[in-house]
């Protein structure tokens, strides 16, 4: 047979039935549900009389709107409220395999329960009415983020109707140094490759770097695949993989383990196998990244200057450039060691596990945060994350260090809840998105790791972690 | 869906590159549970300088002048010209549905983001791509005509200017025909549910630990 990368294998065992031009119907195994973008599909399904073709795919929770704070008090805001509701009731009306609603002791960020409770697993289909679905192809799982139309097409029909990508390999090979990050291996992939340098592929991560990442890891640069533009990020399986999976609340247990983790061991790129495009980093060579503008893409290390557009010689360019130091209020040439920071956000479906509540803590630990700085959120990515923490002792360092600990949720990632910036203040952000507004109207957003957040907490500006 | 077949409207140039989805209608809109309305809060953030809220009458909003879609000239535009990247961002179906709840059912420029551009077709929006030259000199001619208007034509796919010179464009056969009758998705599926049905079989039978 000839040699297939990860993606050809995992699309040709989902292909139910093919178009003449190559569109396809892909069967779906794991239908990810949150409160944001499923009323409509939902409702459309209903209007339609249609019902869910298979129920048990469906696995869902409130994230997105649901407070960080005062749960008590339940969802203040009465749209966000009602929004969640609405899930509420229609999950309590179609069904499914788990559903973790708002204030449930395993509720949390969509593509943290999924992992974490063994709902997602190698070979599946994975789909989400989010973008950010991408983290689940740490798993090797086929996992795309998807519109409305396409949660109520698949709620109806258990498929999707794709195009077979180009693939992609970026190859990090060697070892990360101290204080460098999956986090800050997704940026510098970004930073080289451009947010519409994935456009049309599905990218598989491989090389020694990405061998010894943990799950987590994984999971975090899968996460930010989307934001290179690629609909996929896929990372192939090893014992990794499978010990991660191992007693998992869904994950097959027994007989059924054994058989299905002899199939998972196969799902990796064949070493003959053709990649469209080949993308290769030293990670020795990567450093600590801080994102100075309004995409991900524009990104430094931390211990450069954000750039000059009068060097910038492609107009577009040049104007991007310029538009994002305005809105972000920096001068050119400013040291990103310069730009002061008013907020710290440690949170978000790319950097909430537990992996990153240690890494952040192990700085914030024996310290306080900066007078500097007015607040600093700590959101845990889902109940099970916030008790292992709590257990491991990481909320009282966080406490002792001047920070907030709060309730599980997506919370300051898109600011749909009370979790906001004020107009023009900084912030160092463990998320995944640096647009304007994007943690609230007129808020500055730079992206970086957990423990570069964490020292940008305790000193009020970017600072090289490993200096501290 | 509602169908497109041709379209002969007025452009409007954004010229900005990566305009991202909470750009096109931002967070706090998406709390609404409906499908409809979003129009008013297309690219809220630029277009008002107030802050928006959902629910809010924006006829009586401060516009800002400044943004190209507030000028007087390009009203009633229905072709939006863009950069690189449109559409970058999240999953939100919401921007399709603010765009063309705006009134734009084409959209040109020399790229759009993946999930964005899927949604697009299931809302009756024609996102075409092109090369750069071409999308620069479209900007150009919009830019220095007042009242530039483009005849957009799915079926044969060209897109014709006021002097009758055609630019042709590509675009997905099955999605060409979706989008010309107004088919609906789920319906067509519908159609290989025996297929579906039996893969599910096959599958549950290989792999009964995806069924749990
Ligand atoms: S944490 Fe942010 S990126 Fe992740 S699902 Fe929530 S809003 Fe989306």
């Amino acid at each position: 047979m000839e040699a297939q990368t990860l993606y050809e294998k995992l699309w040709s065992s989902h292909v139910v039935h093919e178009e003449a031009d190559g569109t396809a119907l892909i069967y779906i195994d794991r239908h990810l549900v949150h409160e944001v973008t499923s009323p409509q599909a939902f409702e459309g399904l209903k209007l339609a009389g249609r019902k869910p073709w298979r129920v048990s795919s469906i696995v869902a929770t409130a994230d997105h709107n649901t407070p960080t704070d005062h749960w008590e008090r339940g969802i203040e805001d009465p749209v966000s409220r009602q929004q969640v509701e609405t899930l509420d009731a229609n999950i309590r009306e179609v069904g499914a395999l788990a559903y973790f609603p708002f204030k449930d002791s395993r509720q949390g960020i969509v593509h943290v329960i999924g992992p974490e409770n063994g709902a997602t697993l190698p070979g599946m289909t994975v789909v989400c009415g989010d973008s950010h679905t991408s983290t689940h192809g740490a798993f090797a799982c086929l996992a795309h983020g998807i519109g409305t139309s396409e949660v109520e097409h698949v709620m109806a029909t258990q498929c999707l109707l794709q195009k077979k990508s180009k693939t992609m390999l970026v190859k990090v090979e060697g070892e990360l140094g101290r204080g460098v990050y999956a986090k800050d291996i997704a940026l510098a992939v970004i930073g080289r490759i451009g947010t519409a340098g994935g456009t049309g592929y599905a990218i598989e991560f491989g090389g020694s770097a990405i061998r010894a990442l943990t799950m987590e890891g994984r999971m975090t640069l899968c996460n930010m695949a989307i934001e290179a533009g690629a609909r996929a990020g896929l990372v192939g399986v090893d014992d990794i993989t499978i010990d991660y999976l191992r007693d998992k609340p869904f994950a097959p247990k027994g007989e059924q383990w054994e058989q299905a983790a002899a199939y998972w061991r196969t799902l990796k790129s064949d070493d003959a196998a053709h990649f469209d495009r080949v993308v290769e980093l030293d990670a020795t060579q990567i450093l600590p990244q801080v994102t100075w503008g309004t995409s991900p893409e524009m990104v430094e290390t931390v211990a450069g200057r954000v750039p000059d557009p009068a060097k910038i010689a492609d107009p577009v360019k040049r104007e991007g450039v310029e538009r994002a130091l305005k809105y972000m209020g920096l001068a050119p040439n400013t040291p990103i060691s310069e730009i002061p920071v008013d907020q710290v956000f440690i949170g978000s479906c790319t950097n909430s596990r537990i992996e990153d509540l240690r890494e952040a803590a192990a700085v914030a630990k024996g310290r306080r945060k900066a007078a500097s700085v007015k607040r600093v959120l700590v959101v845990p990515g889902s109940g099970l994350v916030k008790h292992q923490a709590e257990a491991e002792g990481l909320d009282k360092v966080f406490i002792e260090a001047g920070f907030e600990w709060r309730e599980p949720g997506c919370s300051m990632c898109l600011a749909m809840n009370a979790d906001r910036l004020e107009p023009g203040e900084h912030c160092a952000s463990t998320s995944n998105r640096n647009f304007e507004g994007r943690q609230g109207a007129g808020g500055r957003t730079h992206l970086v790791s957990p423990a570069m957040a964490a020292a940008a907490a305790v000193t009020g500006r970017f600072v090289d972690v490993r200096e501290l | 869906m509602k169908p497109f077949t041709s379209l002969d409207a007025l452009a409007v140039p954004l010229d900005r590159a990566n305009v991202d989805t909470d750009a096109i209608i931002p967070k706090q809109f998406l709390k609404s549970i409906k499908r409809s309305g979003f129009g008013p809060n297309l690219f809220d953030e630029w277009r008002y300088l107030d802050h928006g809220e959902p629910g809010q009458d924006c006829t009586s909003r401060p516009k800002n002048p400044d943004f190209v879609l507030n000028k007087a000239r390009y009203q009633g535009a229905q072709i939006l010209l863009t950069r690189d990247n449109f559409g970058c961002g999240s999953s939100r179906e919401h921007a399709p549905w603010a765009l063309e709840d705006y009134g734009f059912r084409v959209l040109i420029g020399t790229s759009f983001a993946d999930i964005f551009f899927n949604n697009c077709f299931k809302n009756g929006v024609l996102p075409i791509v092109l090369p750069a030259a071409q999308v620069d000199e479209l900007f150009r001619q919009c830019e220095a005509s007042e009242g530039y208007r483009l005849v957009v034509d799915l079926a044969a796919q060209t897109i014709t200017r006021s002097d009758g010179t055609t630019i042709k464009f590509d675009v997905d056969p099955f999605r060409r025909e979706c989008l010309l009758n107004g088919w609906d998705d789920i319906g067509l599926t519908l159609r290989h549910a025996d297929k579906i049905r039996a893969f599910e079989e096959k599958r549950r039978a290989e792999h009964p630990y995806y069924f749990a």
